[in-house]
């Protein structure tokens, strides 16, 4: 090969490897991007039906009822409450009254079936998702009362 | 007082940084000697200053000083001296102090082992480490001073975070840091070579062992992360693409591709200004990497909003730094110049891919960690990227990496023949394909991820071995004898093969982990047994135990294998008092064929717990390889020959080198 044809040969294998590295890369991105809902959207059933996303809000007072490994409790946004079914093992920082994120599906009978419940590393902190559909919520109510 | 002490040297300390930014920088541009000469007294005044105001900061944690406002959040009077120390860096303006201290560490050894790097050269790279420490100083000073005094004084602080009061989080970040702050080197020499219009093979030699060094703490800052949050977190997990892994794993990625063009270039002075940009990218995302964890944007990116002067000063330095020295790399790289030309089949060629894969991977993260806080930043809804998404994009990617590191070190130079390659090689092929076969045998099932690991690191030994015996066979009618031989093979080239048998070992851990681990949540009462994997725990008995700072109930935990012991096992469920938090510490017994986990869960009605059992076979060999990896990156900069002097490389044109490299000894590094 002459230098010439040699050089667009390996610019043109960076070219095709790229091009099609990144045709995988947003692909998959797209596939597993996780959306987000508060119990008032997912009450409105504005979430997508048989798919993944996430359910944020405090975890009801009282709510939490334990039956072996499988765990219930009701997800709210003092506006609309969810409940949620979970196997497994709850982390360290789940707390009644507290702010949680739940990953998931909503099943046929309305129950959301978390495959993963998160709470982060700080008593203090906030899931941002959680904290953001109490203000949604929140804001919602006002407007709400002044109408 | 001692607080206004470390106030006034951190004052002192920017005056110094400055000097040592600016001075040295014209002097080399108007050749005045005795401006350069400056770089190394500011250096060392400045290492003396920040070190000072560090042992300030430290002495307040240890005195329990809570007039100290950043103590006071971080520390407790029943805080055991050793995590007090440690709480030194357990927050945001700490940890920058930290920085700092090992930006100065890097610079004094800059300062003292570079007697051999022409004056013009040293004072550019020192003014440029000087700028990037003026610039964090006064990123401490106007936004995060860790100094700033309480009024009222507490009775007591806050206490540090549960989570790391733990060993391995009181070194994860000093090695972090220490590798993140390394890349600054090659940065430095990067900018220095743009400033000065040239980058040499013999640049390149200066270069290397700095950034091998600091790739090799990252990776162990790294590796350290991952093992504390797989017995800390209470999950069992190792890795779970959390944003906060992925701010360190970006640098790594790219430092790993700039280690290996910068073989390259000191080899064959190709990849020249691409090894130039490679640097400027791993710093850039070790800046990144710092401010993301450490600004409080990952958990909210309002946190801007409470305090925006500390979020736009960050974002001024990050676009004055990376946009600048990628400005300055549009304008100079074409004076650096490309380099030699390689044949399609030629070690080269497979650095190159494995530079592209490397690249894309890290993109890939970057895509995948910073979109979701664009999106929120710029109020267009909340969103998560998975961990499949970064699953699905990088065994692919790693893929090829992990064929092609079986077959490039054993490439040449400039040009090689694939169907020789391809005889060398066939001995390897087969004994990675009997592996697979044997595992299959040996554990009865095969799933095509752990028959892949297995495939891939059996091949990546088996390539190493055939190497090693070709460079260790026996020349001439009276050979030496193989120890001899053994020490003549050079240090770098050891390295590299050290640190790609960690490769293998970590490749094989994760598949056989991710195919073979059995995991299981059970209720359990006192005298309850559950069985996993052949493993048969019993629960004997709970007590309270009370820890110097913390309350917890302990599970003993009998753990029998056909009837015979194997371990007794205490996890505990932990609730620190003074911020009242739980923390789950898992038991873990370990040895290299398989890790038994047993964390506590919660506890139910009738004084049961949800125990959660886990049995993760050769999940030690991630950490292993991690290590193996480490070393190897540390045994090949500690190579003297990166050191000596070498005058006649520093003019001979890239071509001659070679010839120029016999005459003392050849520097035979690999990729």
């Amino acid at each position: 090969m002459t230098p010439r044809r040699k050089r667009f040969a390996i610019v043109a294998g960076i070219v095709g490897a790229v091009g099609v590295a990144a045709a995988l890369v947003l692909n998959a991105f797209n596939s597993n991007l996780v959306f987000f809902y508060s119990p008032s959207q997912v009450a409105a059933k504005e979430a997508p039906a048989g798919r993944t996303f996430r359910l944020g809000g405090l975890v009801e007072q009282g709510s939490v009822k334990r039956d072996g490994v499988s765990v219930r409790f009701v997800v709210t946004d003092m506006a609309r409450a969810i409940p949620v079914r979970y196997e497994g093992i709850l982390p360290d920082l789940f707390k009644e009254g507290k702010g949680v994120v739940a990953q998931g599906q909503v099943g046929g009978d309305g129950v959301f079936v978390a495959r993963e419940v998160l709470a982060k590393h700080d008593e203090n902190y906030m899931p941002p998702e959680a904290s953001a559909a109490l203000k949604r919520a929140a804001a919602a109510d006002s407007r709400g009362a002044q109408r | 007082m001692i607080p206004e002490l470390g106030q006034i040297a951190l004052l002192l300390a920017l005056a110094a940084a400055v000097i040592q930014g600016t001075l040295p920088l014209i002097g080399a541009a108007r050749e005045r000697a005795d401006w350069m000469a400056l770089a190394r007294p500011a250096a060392q005044a400045q290492a003396v200053l920040v070190a000072l105001a560090f042992v300030c900061l430290t002495s307040g944690f240890v005195r329990n000083d809570f007039s100290i406002l950043y103590v006071a959040e971080h520390s407790n009077t029943s805080l055991p001296l050793a995590y007090r120390i440690a709480g030194v860096w357990g927050g945001h303006e700490g940890s920058l102090l930290l920085w700092l201290v090992m930006l100065c560490g890097w610079m004094l050894a800059l300062a003292r082992f570079s007697r051999s790097i022409p004056a013009p050269v040293v004072a550019r790279i020192l003014a440029v480490m000087g700028l990037i420490g003026a610039g964090f100083l006064l990123f401490m000073l106007t936004t995060s001073n860790p100094f700033e005094r309480i009024v009222p004084v507490p009775p007591n602080g806050n206490d540090l975070n549960p989570l790391l009061q733990d060993p391995g989080m009181v070194v994860h970040p000093p090695m972090l840091y220490m590798g993140y702050v390394g890349f600054s080197v090659a940065f430095s020499f990067a900018i220095a070579a743009l400033l000065g219009g040239e980058l040499s093979a013999q640049w390149a030699r200066w270069m290397r062992p700095w950034t091998t060094a600091a790739w090799s703490f990252l990776t162990l800052g790294i590796m350290l992360g991952s093992l504390w949050a797989y017995y800390v977190l209470g999950w069992g997990g190792w890795w779970f693409w959390d944003p906060v892994e992925n701010a360190s794993f970006m640098p790594w990625l790219a430092g790993t591709a700039l280690i290996h063009s910068l073989a390259v270039t000191e080899k064959r002075g190709a990849f020249k200004s691409w090894t130039v940009l490679l640097a400027i990218v791993a710093f850039s995302l070790s800046l990144l990497g710092t401010f993301i964890v450490r600004s409080g944007v990952l958990s909210s990116v309002h946190a801007f909003a409470t305090d925006p002067k500390r979020g736009l000063f960050i974002l001024a330095f990050l676009v004055i730094v990376i946009g600048g020295s990628l400005l300055l790399y549009a304008w100079r790289a074409p004076k650096v110049g490309l380099g030699a030309r390689f044949e399609m089949v030629s070690r080269e060629s497979m650095l190159l891919v494995n530079n592209v894969l490397f690249v894309v991977a890290m993109l890939s993260v970057l895509l995948g960690t910073l979109y979701p806080l664009l999106l929120d930043a710029l109020g267009l809804g909340k969103i998560s990227v998975g961990p499949p998404y970064f699953d699905t994009v990088f065994l692919p990617l790693m893929a090829p990496v992990l064929f092609l590191l079986g077959i490039g070190p054993l490439a040449r130079w400039k040009q090689s023949e694939l169907p020789a390659l391809a005889k060398r090689l066939r001995w390897a092929a087969g004994v990675a394909f009997a592996a697979v076969l044997a595992t299959a045998l040996l554990a009865g099932r095969i799933t095509l991820g752990a028959g892949f690991g297995v495939l891939m690191s059996a091949w990546i030994v088996a390539s190493i071995a055939t190497d090693l015996a070709y460079r260790l066979r026996p020349i001439g009618p009276a050979p030496v004898s193989l120890w001899t031989r053994i020490q003549t093979l050079p240090r770098p080239l050891l390295g590299m093969m050290l640190a790609h048998i960690g490769v293998a070992a970590f490749a094989f851990g994760v598949s056989m982990v991710r195919s073979y681990e059995v995991e299981r949540d059970v209720r359990m009462q006192i005298g309850d047994t559950t069985e996993v994997a052949g493993y048969v725990f019993t629960l004997r008995g709970l007590r309270n135990v009370k820890g110097p700072n913390y309350d917890a109930v302990q599970a003993v935990v009998d753990v029998r294998l056909n009837g015979t012991p194997v371990a007794l096992m205490h996890p505990e469920k932990r609730n620190y008092r003074v911020q009242g938090t739980a923390l789950t510490d898992a038991a873990i017994d370990r040895n290299l064929a398989r890790d038994l986990y047993v964390s506590l869960g919660e506890p139910v009605d009738g004084g049961a717990w949800i125990v959660r059992v886990y049995v993760k076979p050769f999940v030690d060999w991630i950490w292993g390889g991690c290590l193996l990896m480490a070393l190897g990156g540390a045994l090949a900069a500690s190579d003297r020959r990166y050191r000596a002097k070498h005058p006649r490389d520093a003019a001979a044109p890239i071509d001659d080198l070679t010839a120029t490299t016999t005459g003392t000894r050849p520097l035979e590094a690999g990729a």
